[in-house]
């Protein structure tokens, strides 16, 4: 098909840092491309150059052969470039015929409705009911967006971006936040759009995805241009390997596990969510010393909140949690960790960090008022620093500065911080949540193999994972949650995928 | 780990970024004065006054004779205070525009100890002031409280508590008053302090200042230096990470508009201790807003909040002199503050006048942290 767009040489530089270094990419009419690389490898900043937020320092972009002139997101659209964010730019009271119109509503042909620019909103139902069938994306016009599931929202996203005439789709992470089942329909929807000749460029950190959907893949690594390949050559070790610039263990290396006393045990809880409705419905079990206990879901059947109870965050409504031997149902947040949890929190933007805060301050978010960290109240500031120090170079912290507020650092290098504060503390019990979430290659195996040296410590790990694949890769023993409840136990070993994805759906297992 | 780690290289530019970081803050509110006295110029032209020659009234007025440093002082202490009271509670992302009603129940009952009994200087003094100070870190706590156990903002509880702190201490000194002065007539005032409760003055500068001075430091120390600082920054930065590190969020809010008030209630102290000599309503106009201006030009530091009240102090002092020598209103200084405000709390029209690079968002100031959380 004809060529699309091409980037040519483009360089981006953030004061001393290079964030593109005369990087190329080419897409084809109705071709889907995976744009691969590291945390911080450059992958977004190209695409926002491309979508007019950013500017570049030099090199061009040719769209339909022609030199494009983007200088801002109107610009891109109206030359039919359309974006997809991970955070999602729509208002969720409005309904969806109401987002995919903003800004370019359909109004009353004529009377005081014409004049007052009320929008017609048969009409805009119509016209988004017909591009849903067109793309086989379906959407309830009418539904307000707020109650719709977040793969629903998304494609609400990805019909905006068509309405306003699209041919070229920049999907940036769409499926970090998706459920294993509404992935799978999204990248059906991409082949969809790319069979209409719609080219995508896709970047995702899921190597299964790019190999199930992409057409080709071009990796970056800091900022620099590595390579192209064609999907149908690639394995997920060597695009892996591409995207590291090493060879990468994809597979966690465990030994057997050997359980001992339980660290933490759960009986009947009863947990509510923000909104007063019940979310966690009477869930029982255990984690023991030595063992990673995985819990497996589709999110929102309660996960989160059952973190938050045990932890201290969230109200517990019945049941109990103890840790040892020692009843700690609805103890403070400050006692739990005191006694020796660790959290590793599933927004880590929210709950994990102050951002604004150095890396420094946030090595030691929660052990701030302790020894050597503080005396008689008094922070000791060279403790603090002598420490980060120590956990940046462990932990492998990109950049090397402990002064730098933690926004500016990458995702996976944020979460790094948080793993590094959570695992470097004297803890008898890990409760990790989604901890590779949204983190690349090199940072998951690196992440994997720190849970399965704690557990080879001694200590207990309470995994909460939207990921089979971590689930069936680091478990010793994985409890299905449906509902609020767990459905079922099963052994690591003895677990398979399809089993679990049977019973995270409802199902009963034995069908 | 590939190496100990025995020496700490970033320790020693720490302390040298830190100084350049707070001289970058420096330049968006000197800017900010810049243009607004630019402005204001303009505006003297207009009305047909040579703006050089009244800013070099402004200043020989306020700032170089001796008793003009004095008057200067003397108004900048209450604002000192005031603009304490603003900048702590923004730490913990609390925004306490009740500060005048502190003020007013600080100034009512240090006045009321002050007058009412008798105690040696050294004790007197500090108990009035610190009386004053705890009835408003009550009114202070109250408001902390509703926010943290009920969500009620504290701009609008400290807005209402503004109308309760003004009727409640017009009626203490009222007529019907307990605290009224008899020889008022019909002015509602108290009695005037016994002496051993006035703060002196050392030559023309009030040593009400100097307090509020030692205010300042305490409080960067505890924002900076302590644990207790660590807690109410966190909160004011991220709340729920905050409550996740396992800081108390909802005992740190309570504190944190405890303390905000308890310098505005000094403020309001040293007013009656230092400068009237009694407590009388109508001292205390407005005061405990020009502390929100004062706390936004010194970007909520406690130790730029001193040199920011100075100004604003300053400009106050001068109005009598303006009136008597250009017939210039009282009004033209409320401009020339606003005006500053104006360009201190909308850093992007700054940046679009002063295209300089570097003034960049970290040097925003988010006003609306807390509003819908």
């Amino acid at each position: 098909m004809a060529q699309l767009l091409e980037m040519r040489g483009l360089t981006k530089t953030f004061g001393p840092v290079v964030a593109n270094d005369n990087v190329s990419l080419k897409l084809d009419a109705g071709e889907i491309v995976g744009l691969l690389g590291e945390n911080g490898a450059g992958k977004s900043t190209l695409v926002k150059m491309l979508f007019g937020i950013y500017a570049p320092d030099s090199g061009e972009i040719f769209f339909d052969g022609q030199p494009a002139n983007i200088s801002d997101p109107g610009d891109a659209i109206a030359q039919g470039i359309g974006m997809v964010h991970q955070h999602f730019q729509l208002v969720p009271p409005l309904t969806v015929a109401e987002n995919i119109m903003l800004g370019a509503e359909t109004v009353a042909h004529s009377g005081v409705g014409a004049f007052l620019g009320r929008m017609n909103v048969a009409e805009a139902e119509a016209e988004v009911r017909a591009l849903s069938e067109k793309y086989g994306l379906h959407v309830d016009p009418s539904a307000v967006v707020e109650d719709l599931p977040v793969g629903v929202q998304q494609r609400v996203e990805i019909l905006k971006a068509l309405n306003r005439g699209a041919r070229l789709l920049i999907l940036d992470e769409p499926t970090a936040v998706l459920t294993p089942k509404e992935t799978d329909e999204l990248l059906k929807v991409m082949r969809a759009l790319a069979d209409e000749g719609v080219g995508i460029i896709f970047i995702t950190h899921k190597l299964r995805e790019v190999l199930a959907v992409t057409d080709r893949v071009t990796v970056l690594r800091n900022g620099k241009y590595i390579g192209s390949a064609i999907t149908a050559d690639a394995t997920q070790q060597s695009l892996a390997e591409m995207m590291v610039g090493r060879s990468v263990v994809l597979r966690v290396d465990k030994g057997e596990a050997e359980p001992g006393a339980p660290v933490l045990s759960v009986q009947n809880l009863r947990v509510k969510d923000d909104r007063g409705s019940d979310a966690v419905e009477g869930m029982s079990f255990e984690v023991r010393e030595g063992e990673i206990l995985g819990i497996a879901g589709v999110e929102g059947n309660g996960q989160r909140e059952m973190v938050e109870a045990i932890t201290g965050i969230r109200k517990v409504e019945g049941g109990n949690v103890v840790f040892g031997g020692d009843d700690f149902t609805n103890a403070s947040p400050r006692s739990v960790s005191e006694w020796g949890v660790a959290h590793i929190p599933e927004d880590r933007e929210k709950d994990g960090v102050v951002g604004n805060y150095s890396v420094a301050d946030n090595m030691v978010l929660n052990t701030y008022f302790k020894a050597p960290f503080a005396s008689r109240g008094i922070r000791v500031m060279s403790e603090v620093r002598k420490w980060a120090l120590q956990l940046i170079e462990k932990f492998d912290v990109r950049p090397r500065t402990i002064t730098s507020p933690v926004t500016s650092l990458s995702g996976g290098n944020k979460q790094k911080v948080i793993v590094a504060r959570e695992l470097s503390a004297d803890n008898r019990l890990i409760v990790a949540s989604q901890p590779t979430r949204g983190v690349d290659v090199g940072s998951i195996e690196f992440i994997h193999n720190q849970l399965v040296h704690q557990r080879d410590a001694g200590k207990g790990v309470l995994l909460v994972s939207a990921e089979l694949d971590e689930i069936l890769g680091l478990s010793d023993r994985i409890a299905v949650v449906y509902e609020g409840q767990v459905v079922e136990t099963l052994a690591g070993e003895s677990a398979t995928r399809e089993r679990i994805g049977l019973l995270m759906a409802g199902g009963s297992g034995d069908s | 780990m590939t190496s100990p780690v025995t020496t700490d290289p970033e320790a020693g530019n720490q302390e040298s970024s830190a100084l350049a970081a707070g001289l970058r803050g420096l330049r968006l509110p000197i800017i900010a004065v810049f243009l607004a006295a630019v402005v204001g110029g303009i505006l003297l032209l207009i009305s047909g006054d040579n703006p050089f020659s009244v800013y070099a009234a402004i200043v020989d007025e306020s700032f170089l004779s001796g008793s003009g440093i004095g008057r200067t002082l003397e108004k900048a202490t209450p604002l000192v205070l005031g603009g304490l009271a603003v900048a702590f509670a923004f730490k913990a992302g609390l925004f306490n525009i009740g500060g005048q009603g502190q003020l007013l129940l600080g100034a009512a009952f240090a006045a009321w100890i002050g007058y009412s009994i008798g105690l040696p200087t050294v004790i007197h003094i500090p108990f009035a002031m610190a009386v004053g100070g705890l009835v408003a870190a009550l009114l202070g706590a109250i408001v902390g409280a509703l926010k943290a156990y009920r969500g009620a903002h504290e701009v609008i509880t400290t807005i209402m508590f503004n109308f309760v702190a003004g009727n409640l201490t017009d009626y203490l000194v009222s007529r019907d008053g307990p605290w009224n002065d008899p020889e008022g007539g019909a002015i509602a005032r108290t009695p005037r302090l016994q002496d051993s409760a006035i703060i002196p003055t050392w030559g023309e500068i009030p040593m009400g200042f100097f307090f509020a001075c030692f205010f300042a430091v305490l409080a960067w120390w505890l924002l900076n230096k302590t644990t207790f600082g660590f807690e109410i920054i966190t909160t004011g930065a991220n709340k729920h990470a905050a409550k996740y590190a396992g800081i108390n969020v909802n005992r740190i809010i309570i504190l944190t508009m405890a303390i905000s008030a308890f310098l505005a209630g000094v403020g309001g102290a040293v007013q009656s201790q230092g400068v009237f000599g009694r407590f009388e309503a109508s001292n205390n106009t407005g005061l405990g807003f020009d502390g929100i201006t004062i706390a936004l030009l010194a970007r909520t530091n406690p130790i730029a909040v001193i040199p920011a009240a100075v100004l604003i102090g300053g400009l106050n002092a001068s109005t009598t002199r303006l009136q008597q020598d250009f017939r210039i209103e009282p009004e033209v200084v409320s401009i020339l503050q606003a005006l500053i405000l104006f360009f201190v709390a909308a850093p992007s029209v700054v940046r679009y006048i002063v295209r300089w690079k570097g003034l960049d968002d970290a040097e925003d100031i988010q006003l609306t942290g807390g509003w819908g959380s």
